[in-house]
């Protein structure tokens, strides 16, 4: 029995070491993400013969950035902010803007038309701006009473954006967006041509590809700035004001700032997020930032696993998936299900059914709610939490093994 | 010149006046003990020396210098630092991490490890848990943790809000055993506390607060000897 003792210490003692154990985990998921981002290029376009796929990806990654901004702020800081889609909108719209023939219709008469790697950080200090604005008067409100103003930001923006017609054209949206370019870039077959060639300069028009390159190294730079904050003695204030504001005050944190740069650097994430979004669909018009962007992002975070880099990442893309591709796409899959499995009659439309692939259509946010509630009920810490989390949940494990040791020596 | 001092003090709750004319003096090196049944303002006056709260008349003197309206953050990078009620740790990081957040207001990497080692060696049970969360701590050890974020912002002043509450009477006892150590290797402590016979023990003065006015102040002996504490107080 005491021989056995020393060994079972050991074991307790690996199993308290979670903190280096979940950095382990981090690093094998980005290096699968890294992996993964490197061959889907090469794999989706040799499946689906075109560049639908990379389309998709290009969309996802604007969704990821916004993601890994918010989770500052919500993940991070415990901010509750419903309305992250404005500081989305006032990046785009720089952009958009700067970059378009649009102000020549304004009262400025004159288009302006900047180099977007200049106007990407143009956007992001706009966003930063106007995060430090929204925050200075209303962080001093707390859980709720935030939330509900930000909540009315995120309605009012888009609204600016349709009132001042004469400068961002309203309703009628800003068009003719430039696209970014570099001074050299390969093509190949993937964008139409036979063989490799080097095209100089280059524009990234329509090519998805080149938008999908871009992409992914926005959301490097972001996931490697995030970390580095994260791991900050500004991280480490951040926790502390999410877990006790007063607290945190007493151990000599300025809380004002501390949470001023939250919603600053929360939101200048955003504003990278919205001059790539400008520059990839070439047209920015109010709809595109309502709340449901907002509560979409949202969603992504918490379902990811709040504060935690990573599980932000894979939370945004199974969020994609679910809204932008499978969702839409069930009504085919089903009808299609139904006749390979001799029920094809169901796919007509009779009297009151309107047929298979037509109610599922209609139910499809029945489907995304069912979805979304399954998840929490059987993921509540969402799909990859943070480390925190999980040694909370493994403490109670080993607090029993604790106690089996104290009642072996006793 | 004493090293913390009130003056005067009055401080409101919206139209509750919870401090009167509250004068306060805290020598260098002193154990100092503030005593008062629930609600007579101790934790108050705690609140206006750190900045969580700024008094509506009368000043607070640290140092030489006028710290009445001064921000939290300013106070603890001056030296004064708190164990708050009730503890507020944060509960769901680890130890070391509440530790370093004691830390927050230095940047002297060197005397931050030397502090850690300090808690350390004052509370091995800290060291022990050090990767632990502090939210599953027993209550004991989150008092010691509390106690221990507090020194690692290395204060002039610790001010212990109630650091014997709901602990056992052996854990009470190595408490107060810690705070005399403490206080021994040179750090002046302001303990404020309901259980008055522990406090007092410890105490080289004590003031004796009810409905936010000082009624009386001695030495510790002098008011634990005294009638009227012992009736209000110990329970005698």
């Amino acid at each position: 029995m005491s021989n056995a003792a020393p060994a079972r210490r050991r074991s307790l003692r690996e199993r308290i070491g979670f903190r280096e154990r979940i950095r382990d985990r981090d690093t094998a998921v980005y290096g699968i993400l890294i992996l993964l981002a490197l061959m889907f290029p090469l794999v989706s376009y040799n499946i689906t013969e075109g560049t639908a796929w990379i389309s998709h990806a290009t969309r996802a990654g604007y969704w990821v950035l916004l993601a890994i901004g918010l989770n500052v702020v919500v993940g991070f800081a415990g901010l509750l902010d419903l309305g992250y889609a404005a500081f989305f909108a006032i990046g785009a719209y720089t952009y958009a803007l700067l970059a378009s023939p649009q102000l020549a219709s304004s009262p400025a008469n004159h288009a302006v038309h900047i180099s977007f790697w200049i106007l990407i950080f143009v956007s992001l200090m706009m966003a930063a701006l106007f995060g430090a604005i929204l925050g200075f008067p209303t962080l001093r409100l707390r859980g709720d009473y935030l939330a509900i103003v930000t909540l009315g930001f995120g309605e009012i923006v888009p609204q600016l954006f349709y009132n001042f017609d004469q400068w961002t054209g309203g309703i009628n949206a800003v068009g003719l967006i430039d696209q970014p370019l570099l001074p050299a870039w390969v093509q190949g077959p993937w964008s139409g041509d036979p063989e490799f060639k080097i095209v100089s300069p280059f524009n990234f028009n329509t090519d998805p590809v080149a938008y999908y390159v871009l992409v992914c190294f926005l959301v490097a730079i972001a996931v490697v700035l995030v970390t580095n904050l994260y791991n900050s003695r500004l991280g480490r204030a951040w926790m502390a004001i999410r877990e006790d504001e007063v607290a945190a005050a007493a151990m000599g944190i300025n809380t004002v700032t501390t949470k001023l740069l939250a919603f600053g650097i929360g939101a200048s994430f955003s504003g990278f997020a919205g001059a790539y979004y400008a520059a990839d669909v070439a047209l920015v018009s109010p709809d595109n930032f309502l709340f449901i962007v907002s509560i979409t992002v949202l969603v992504m975070v918490v379902l990811g696993g709040m504060g935690n880099v990573s599980g932000v990442i894979i939370g945004a893309l199974v969020m994609y998936y679910l809204i932008f591709i499978l969702i839409p796409g069930l009504p085919e899959i089903v009808t299609g299900f139904a006749s390979n499995v001799g029920l094809g009659s169901l796919n007509q439309s009779t009297g009151d059914w309107p047929g298979l692939g037509e109610e599922t259509q209609r139910l499809n946010f029945i489907i995304y709610g069912g979805i979304l509630v399954a998840v929490m009920l059987l993921r509540p810490q969402g799909l990859l939490p943070s480390r925190v989390r999980e040694q909370e949940l493994k403490h109670a494990a080993v607090q029993e093994e604790e106690a089996a040791i104290e009642m072996s020596h006793a | 010149m004493a090293l913390l001092e009130l003056e005067g003090v009055d401080a409101f709750y919206g139209r509750i006046q919870a401090l009167r004319g509250v004068t306060i003096k805290v020598e260098r090196g002193e154990v100092v003990a503030l005593i008062g049944s629930n609600g007579a303002g101790k934790t108050t006056t705690l609140r206006t020396i750190s900045g969580l709260m700024h008094p509506n008349s009368g000043t607070v003197t640290f140092d030489g210098q006028d710290i009445t309206r001064t921000r939290p953050s300013r106070i603890v990078e001056l030296g004064i630092s708190q164990s708050p009620e009730g503890r507020r740790l944060f509960p769901r990081m680890s130890v070391l991490d509440n530790l370093f957040m004691g830390a927050y207001s230095r940047n002297d990497k060197p005397g931050i490890t030397s502090d850690m080692a300090r808690v350390f060696q004052l509370f091995p049970r800290l060291q022990e848990r050090r990767t632990q969360i502090a939210g599953t701590l027993s209550g004991g050890e989150q008092q010691m943790l509390a106690m221990g974020r507090a020194l690692m912002a290395k204060p002039k002043v610790l001010m212990l809000d109630e650091p014997s509450l709901g602990l056992a009477p052996i854990l009470q006892e190595t408490i107060f055993s810690i705070v005399r150590e403490i206080n021994a290797q040179g750090t002046t402590v302001m303990l404020v506390e309901q259980n008055a016979n522990k406090a007092l023990e410890v105490a080289n003065r004590g003031y004796v607060l009810e409905s936010g006015v000082i009624v009386q102040t001695g030495s510790g002996r002098e008011l634990l000897a005294s009638e009227e504490v012992q009736k209000a107080y110990l329970g005698m």
